[in-house]
Order: C-alpha cells, then structure tokens, then sequence
C-alpha cells in the first residue's frame, strides 16, 4: 500500500457534479474511473469496467444496498459490486479495482 | 410416409393429432382428419359457455398446422377393410392406420313428440346455436334429465331468460354424481334459482301446438307441464355406427371394444374417446379420451404405452353450485365408512367414502364448497391427508390444505385431465418452473378444466419457491401493493417510500419498479429529482444500452408511417454521427453506435426535424404496429394505419410492468401480426376485435378474442381501462400474457373488470388514463432544451471532450459494428484484472 503522504492525488471535479445515488466517469492517469456518491453523501471510486461484459460501464449502474455493503449493478448483465472492496456478490471471484478518493474544498479528488 | 386417417374433430380427437404431431419428428405419418362438424375441434366441456357470451372462436381448440389436412364437414359413411380406405361422400381416403374418434351422440327416448320442432339436444356448438334462435320470445323450457348435461341446458334456457323446468326420472338430480343427501343439498340451490324440478318422474309424451311447435310434456305422474321448447339431455350413446356397420366387434351396450392399447378387432384401426369400450366400458369424460389419444399416439411412433385405467372424478359448476365427486362416491367397496358433513348454515354438503378401518381415503362427494376437491381426489387410495373434519370443513378454519399437499403421496395426479403427477410437477419445479404458467406450459398440468390450479399454487409453496410476493431485500411488498401504497398514500418519492415500508437504499430490482410506478402515478419528467437515481441506464440516458457501452436511438415512428423527409433526415444522422442502421420488428428504424456524449446532438437534430422519443429504452409502450389496410390494400376493411397511428400516439410514453406491444389489422388475414402483441386488433366489417395477452419472444403466445365488433370509441375505453388495470396490479416484468393467466378468474375476471366494472374501478382507470393522456411531453425535447439535463450526458467529467477510448469500430457489410479486438469480453472464472489495493 502506497504511503499516503507521497500519494498523487487526481482532481476530478466538484463534488455536487455527482448525484446523489449515482456516478460519474473520469479520466486518472489514463485509466477510467468510476465514482459514486452513495445516499449519506460517502464517495466511492471503482474502475470503470465491468469485468464481465468488458465494456466501461460502471459509472452508470444503479446504486443502492445489500445488507449493509453500498452497491453498485452493472448496468449490462446486473451483476452487483461492493463499492467498498469492489468484490463482485453475485460472481465469487470476481472483482473491480477500488481507487482512494476525499473530499478537499469541495472539490473530488481521486488517487490510485 | 404412411397414411393415418382420423375420424372425427371432436376433444379427443384434436387432442390425438396433436400428440401426434408433437411426437412423429421424422414425419413417418401424413394425417388426414374427417370431420363430421362444420367447426374445427372446440372446447366441447365448456360448451355451456356459449350461453355467457363465450364466442364460438374462443371455445376453439384447433391450431393451425399445414401439415395436417382437416376436412371439416366431410362425414366418414364408411369404411371398406378389405381395401383400406375411408369412404366419405366426397371421396375415398386410404389408411395405413385409422383411428375412430367420433365421440357420443345424444340419446333421446323413443317418446311421442320427440321429432316437434322445438326439440332440441345439447351435445354441438350447432345445437346450442339453434337453441338460443328458437327461444328467442319464447317463456317457458323444459329440460328432460336431471344429470350434468341436463342441469346445464336448465341454466342455459334459464339465461335465455326462460321460466325452467327440470324432469329426471331417478328420484334425485345428478344420480351419477352424487348420493341422496347432496342431490337433496343441490335440489334447494336449483330451486333458489327458480328452477323447478321434478325428480321420481318420467316424461310420457311431448305434445303439439296447432302450429306443431311443442306445447308441453305430460309426466308419468300425470302432471302438465307446459313448455315452448325441450331440451333432451338423457343420456348419451357411443357413435359406433360406422364401426358396427364394417364388421368391427362392437361392446352389448354399444362403444367399439378395444383391449389396453386401444386397438379393436382390426389391428390396423384404434378407437379413442367416448366412441370407444375400453374392455367394454365407455367413459362419458374427456380426462380417459386424453389418456386413450396418447397411448395411441404413442403405439403408432413404436411405443408401448397402455391405457391406464381411468379416474371417473368430476367437479363442476353447476347454475353456480360446486360440486364434485371423486373415487368410490357412492361407497360400494364392501365395509366402508361414511364421514358425512352438512351445514344447512352455508349449505354445504359433504361427505368421505373410507376403507373399513377409517385409514384409506376411498372417495367421496362435495355440494355447495369444493374448494377441498383436488387434495382430496389426489388422495384417493392412499392414507387421508388430514383429520376427515379439518378437510371437510370450509378452508378458513384451519385452513388445512395446504398440510394435505404435503402428504399426498408423490404419484398421486394432480391434473387429472392431462395425467399429470404430484412428481412430475414438482420435478418440474426443480427445474426452474416458478409459476403457475410455467408449471403449465412445461407439463400441461392445469391446461384444462383447471381445477388443479390451487394445488399448483401450493405444490410451489411447499417446495419453497419464493412465493414471498417480496419484491427483494428492501421491501416485503409486491409491485402491486407498493403501486398501491404509493397511490394511497400520495408518496412521491423513493426516500420517503423505503423509509416509512422499506429498508435500505434499495437496489437494481426495486428502484426502476419504483421509479415505473411513480411515472405511472403521474410524476412528470422521469429523470427530475431523486427519480434520476432510480432509473436504469437505459432509462438515465433515454437510450439502449449496448453490449459495448455505446447506445441505440430509436426515434418514434407512429403505426411505421413516414415521410420521406423524415427517412432522409434519419438517414443523414446516421451517416452524419457514423452509426449503424437496422430496421426493427416493430416498423421503425434503430441507430447503432451513438457515444452517451453524442446523444443530445443526435437528439437535437431528430427533434428539430419533428422526430420524438421512441421509448425503446424504457418499460413502456413501444410500438403499434400496422398493416396499410383499408387505405391501399384490395381486402383491407378498415384503415388500421390510422388507428395505428392514434393508438400509438394516445399510449406513448406510458411507463408500465414490462414493455407493451401493439399491432392493427386491417382485415381478418391479419398481415399486422396483431394476435402476438400485448394488445391487438383487427378489423371487421363492423369495426373493431380486441384480442390481448400475445407476445412473441421466449414463450410465443397468441392474444385471446377479448371482445368483437367494437367501434373506435369503445375499442380505446377498452384497451385505456386494459392497459390501466395492467399497470396497476401486474407484478414487476410480466407481460401481459403471464399476468392474466396468473389472474385468478382468467380472462372471464379481467372482462369482468374491464367491461362490466365487477370492481367498480373503471371511473379510476379512465381517469387515470386521461391524465396520462394529458400529461404526456417528448422525454428527449425536454432534456435537449434543459442545459442542466445535457449535462449527464458527458463521457468523462473531467475530460469531456475525449470520448471513451475503449469504444472502436469496424466496418462489416458497409456499416460501423463493435470492434472485438482487445474488448473481447473475459470469461467467467479467469484472473479478473487488478483486485483491491
Ligand atoms: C354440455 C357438455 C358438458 C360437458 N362437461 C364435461 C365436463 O365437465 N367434464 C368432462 O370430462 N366431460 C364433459 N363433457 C364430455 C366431453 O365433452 C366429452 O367427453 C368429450 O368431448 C369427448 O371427446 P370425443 O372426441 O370422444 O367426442 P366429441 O367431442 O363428441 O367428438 C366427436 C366428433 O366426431 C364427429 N363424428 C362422429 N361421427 C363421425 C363420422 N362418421 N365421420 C366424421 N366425424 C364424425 C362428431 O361430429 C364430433 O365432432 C361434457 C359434454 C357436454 C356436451
Ligand atoms: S391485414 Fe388485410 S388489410 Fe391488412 S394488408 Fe393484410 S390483407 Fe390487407
């Protein structure tokens, strides 16, 4: 694990240009990445791709909760991810990279 | 190809030709049928029906098949074995194999007057037709025979609004079903009815009017009783005229004698149906016709298949009285107990036939609440499936059926009418059947008469299928009672839905549920507010997504009329944004390809070329399809473009369970393929038929005959109250054709409904209809004119102006498709990439 102090830090965008419930695409470092803003107003990055179909749709799933996991469903086949760890439930094995994102003057900032 | 001539079109008939054709894959038989009716095969059971306005059409039984040559109205005269053919009067047909199925004919005493006009039987679609014409200002009817056949002629002259007699010569009414104390139970609900009856008495004679039509009858016991027209419902006879006629051994009481496999005394020519003595009995039911169809079906295709016996069961609704009777109903077997229960309170009758030490269920009677019929009739043979009281008694105390089902044993047939076993069912559930209409079309169970459909419900409770109506995890309600909760109590959002009756923050399920119901509940723009986070892409970006990330456009194109300015247009965006071009099933043309930051520009120019959303993306009506009808074609009797266009533009944009398709024809050939659309319609010389519950996809199904020869204005009160109640108490994702056979009462209940207004909603539904009407705008004009709605539509927030780098294309037949090169999609069980940090 990166030391947090010599993390490079992305700045993507403000943070009410996320939605509540729903997420956005971004650009970091050349990687696409997906950031959701869950109901308590938490921030969740994951990639972009969904693993399954291959496509980079995740940002544009529905966001919602099972159990207590903040969730995500591909918007392709439905299969729904952890946003915190980015395990896929619904396929073992499978999963999405999760990214570090904070807040800082209300602007979105991601690192990976 | 050898030659199998059937004779006769009746139930068991159509019944054989199918199971034929279903088995013969290698086409070893050319089928010819002759038919005596002028109707192909028809649902003889529910005849009765005709007289509550069932239509001759809905009661049909046939599919169309090329390969099989009906000859409707072609009797068999004979049959000539030494040379193998079937002679009608129109010609000679030769047979490697004949099988007779020409059913029963109506036994009619050898009575003074029995040949008056105004004399009828009760056995065809013919007879009934001709019943209903002569009683047309008539009074008063009389039905000789107090049996099945009799009590539904006396409730058939009685809906002809005919004051009824019934005369039966034993000294109770249905002597075959059911023993003294339930025909004196039934007797009472008869009478209720006002219809007279009278048991213990012969008919003597039928005597004329001046004119020769009946005047009335005189009975054994000296009584007049005066009546313009008779119904002789006494009894039937087998049809083994023909038969008898070629030599072919016959039974003493009439009925072509077959051993086990259904062969007579020809080895070449089988006897099926009620024509046919099985070791010399006739069964007068069509559950032993069916058994008898399929083992000769499967004789012919080399196997061996024997008849198995026959469960003489019946249960009935008779002038509204349930009734059944099952096994030994009236205690024949030597040293059997009776367990009787009478309740003059709620008029039930019931009463259990058990074996001499009180532990075998051997038969029985119900009159009055049937309700126990299948569990018990199941149980027959076996040990009772609970205490005889606790199965007798009316289900609310106790309740205790569903512990019977548990306890019947596993070869115990649950659907009686098509054989099908408590195994077979629960086998089928196991693989994967998760509702009555699966259970149905996986195993024929419950296609029928239907009175095994209880049992079907509980065999899935007891095997633990999520019968919980819980939508998922974050509501215990179904779709329906959350549509209610939401329309009661004015809840407009999802927050306030799932806090007050949910949990959680929801998921993919109930969201876009949620999210479809507030649409049809009137909230306005479907992506405003927190209903934004609700929607499925597809819906989030008002286009379909594809399997590459890209998106389709289907632009609205009302009954698959255009102009060519508007085809130009299309074909200039298309070119323009590099997409791909296909012409859809349902008349319209879909754009391929479009990046989610294109779709504002392609928008922009469809709108401003007067082009609408197509709603393609959402669960929502999608298309009315048409045919060009009266306008150019030569048979076209109306102008089915025309309502095309106005139903489609009247139902746009309306949000429901599941997708909902259309189609209109402009006459009966039906070119607009309207019968395997949610609703459909076709053109008649005097307007319009509705037919509902079609579709086309995994499980085909065609639309029923809902109601005929409707004017515009009535045909969309109908399809508005239709398309209302749909939305309304369907559950999430079920068409509309699994929604009314999911119904309890079927298509008899939704008519109910929705033309007599049985739940007293229609005002509701109309209303809420017009306000869909009313309230309907262009979901994409919207969006484009609202810079805050542009705004989603971006590919990368922080980059905007860099489109997706993974998406590319390749040119195949002339046109842009998905690149596969590196996107290939990973299989399942390989190393996925980068796992958490
Ligand atoms: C009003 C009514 C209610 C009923 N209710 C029930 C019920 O609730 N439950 C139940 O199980 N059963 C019921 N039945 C009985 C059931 O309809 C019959 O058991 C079933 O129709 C028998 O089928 P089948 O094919 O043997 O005979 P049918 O259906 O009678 O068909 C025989 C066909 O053969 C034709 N035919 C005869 N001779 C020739 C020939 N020489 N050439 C060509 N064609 C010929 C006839 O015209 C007829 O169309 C009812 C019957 C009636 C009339
Ligand atoms: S359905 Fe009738 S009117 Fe329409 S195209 Fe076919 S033949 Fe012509």
């Amino acid at each position: 694990m990166t030391d947090t102090l010599t993390q490079q830090w992305t700045v993507v965008c403000p943070y009410d240009r996320v939605d509540p419930e729903r997420g956005v695409a971004a650009l970091v470092g050349g990687e696409q990445v997906a950031i959701f803003r869950t109901f308590d107003g938490s921030l969740y990055a994951i990639g972009n791709r969904d693993p399954i179909a291959g496509a980079y749709v995740m940002s544009r799933g529905i966001v919602g909760t099972r159990g207590d996991a903040p969730t995500v469903a591909s918007p392709l086949h439905k299969q729904v991810y952890d946003l915190r760890t980015g395990e896929c439930l619904d396929e073992p094995g499978v999963s999405v990279p999760v990214y570090n994102v904070r807040l800082r003057d209300d602007m979105i900032e991601i690192s990976r | 190809m050898k030659n199998l001539v059937v004779v006769g079109n009746g139930m068991v008939g159509q019944r054989f030709v199918e199971a034929v054709r279903s088995r013969d894959t290698t086409g070893e038989w050319r089928i010819t049928v002759l038919a005596e009716e002028g109707r192909p095969a028809y649902d003889r059971v529910r005849l009765s029906a005709f007289f509550d306005g069932v239509s001759p059409e809905e009661l049909s039984l046939h599919t169309p098949d090329d390969e099989v040559d009906l000859r409707l109205g072609e009797p068999v005269v004979s049959l000539d074995r030494e040379r193998r053919v079937a002679v009608t009067g129109a010609g000679e047909y030769p047979y490697d194999a004949l099988v007779l199925a020409t059913g029963s004919y109506p036994f009619v005493p050898p009575i003074d007057g029995r040949d008056l006009s105004g004399v009828f039987v009760y056995r065809t679609l013919d007879d009934l037709e001709a019943i209903r014409d002569f009683a047309k200002g008539k009074r008063t009817g009389a039905v000789i025979g107090g049996g099945l056949l009799g009590l539904e002629a006396a409730n058939a002259l009685r809906l002809l609004d005919l004051s009824t007699h019934v005369i039966e010569f034993a000294p109770r009414l249905m002597p075959v079903q059911v023993d003294e104390a339930g025909g004196a139970m039934l007797r009472r609900y008869v009478e209720d009815l006002d219809v007279k009856v009278h048991t213990g008495a012969a008919t003597t004679a039928i005597r004329p009017r001046n004119d020769g039509d009946v005047h009335g009858l005189t009975l054994s016991n000296g009584e007049w009783i005066q009546a313009d027209i008779v119904v002789v419902a006494a009894g039937v006879r087998p049809r083994d005229d023909v038969a008898r006629a070629a030599g072919i051994a016959v039974g003493d009481r009439g009925g072509i004698l077959v051993d086990g496999t259904c062969q007579t005394s020809d080895d070449r020519i089988f006897a099926i149906g009620e024509c046919a003595a099985v070791d010399g009995l006739c069964y007068g039911l069509v559950a032993p016709g069916y058994a008898m169809a399929e083992v000769v079906a499967d004789r012919l295709l080399g196997g061996q298949a024997t008849f198995p016996g026959a469960d003489l069961s019946t249960k009935l609704k008779l002038l509204g009285v349930d009734v059944a009777s099952f096994g030994d109903a009236h205690g024949t077997t030597e040293g059997c107990l009776d367990v009787t229960f009478t309740d003059p309170a709620t008029r039930v009758y019931a009463k259990l036939v058990l074996s001499d030490d009180a532990q075998t269920l051997l038969g029985g009677v119900l009159v009055g609440d049937a309700t126990a019929y299948p569990t018990l009739r199941a149980s027959v043979g076996g040990a009772l499936p609970g205490p005889p009281l606790a199965l007798l008694a009316p289900e609310s105390e106790g309740g205790g059926t569903g512990a019977g089902i548990a306890a019947l044993p596993g070869s115990a047939q649950v659907c009686s009418c098509n054989a099908v076993t408590k195994d077979q069912i629960i086998g089928a559930i196991h693989e994967g059947c998760t509702d009555v209409g699966a259970i149905k079309s996986c195993t024929r169970a419950g296609t029928s008469c239907g009175s095994c459909v209880p049992m079907l419900k509980q065999l899935l409770a007891v095997s633990g299928v999520q019968m919980s109506k819980a939508l998922c995890e974050h509501f215990d309600h179904s779709r329906q009672e959350l549509f209610e909760i939401i329309r009661v109590r004015g809840i407009r959002t999802f927050s306030q839905l799932v806090a007050e009756h949910g949990r959680g923050r929801g998921c993919d399920i109930c969201k876009p549920a949620v999210a479809s119901i507030l649409a049809a509940l009137g909230s306005g723009y479907i992506l405003d507010g927190e209903q934004a986070a609700l929607q499925d892409t597809n819906d989030h970006f008002l286009a379909n997504i594809q399997k590459d990330g890209t998106y389709s456009v289907v632009p609205r194109i009302p009954g698959g009329e255009i102009t060519p300015e508007k085809l130009i247009v299309i074909g200039e965006v298309a070119r323009d944004f590099n997409l791909y071009t296909k012409i859809t099933g349902g008349q319209r043309i879909d754009l391929f390809g479009a990046r989610v930051e294109q779709l504002p520009q392609i928008w922009r120019r469809l709108v401003d070329a007067g082009f609408e959303s197509g709603h393609a993306y959402g669960k929502a009506l999608r298309t009315v399809k048409s045919c060009v009808g009266s306008t150019w074609c030569r048979y076209g009797v109306q102008d089915s473009v025309g309502l095309a266009v106005a139903l489609e533009l009247r139902y746009r944009g309306l949000r429901a369970p599941h997708k909902l398709k259309s189609a209109v024809s402009g006459c009966a050939r039906e070119c607009a393929e309207a019968r395997s659309k949610d609703f459909g319609v076709i053109a008649t010389d005097n307007g319009w038929n509705l037919y509902v519950g079609g579709n086309g996809g995994f499980r085909p199904r065609h639309a029923d005959l809902f109601a005929s020869d409707l004017s515009t204005e009535e045909l969309v009160r109908l399809i508005d109250r239709f398309l209302m109640f749909y939305i309304r108490t369907a559950d999430r994702l079920q068409r509309t054709a699994a929604w009314i056979e999911a119904m309890e009462g079927g298509l008899d209940h939704l008519r109910a409904v929705i033309v007599d207004d049985s739940l007293g909603l229609c005002d509701e539904l109309d209303a809420a209809m017009a306000q869909h009407v009313g309230a309907y705008e262009d979901e994409w004009r919207a969006t484009i004119e609202d810079p805050e709605r542009v705004r989603r539509f971006t590919s990368f927030v922080n980059a905007p102006d860099t489109p997706d780098p993974s998406i590319s294309f390749e040119v195949e037949r002339g046109q842009p498709v998905p690149a596969l090169g590196e996107r290939r999609p990973v299989t399942l069980g390989l190393p996925t990439m980068g796992a958490r940090q």
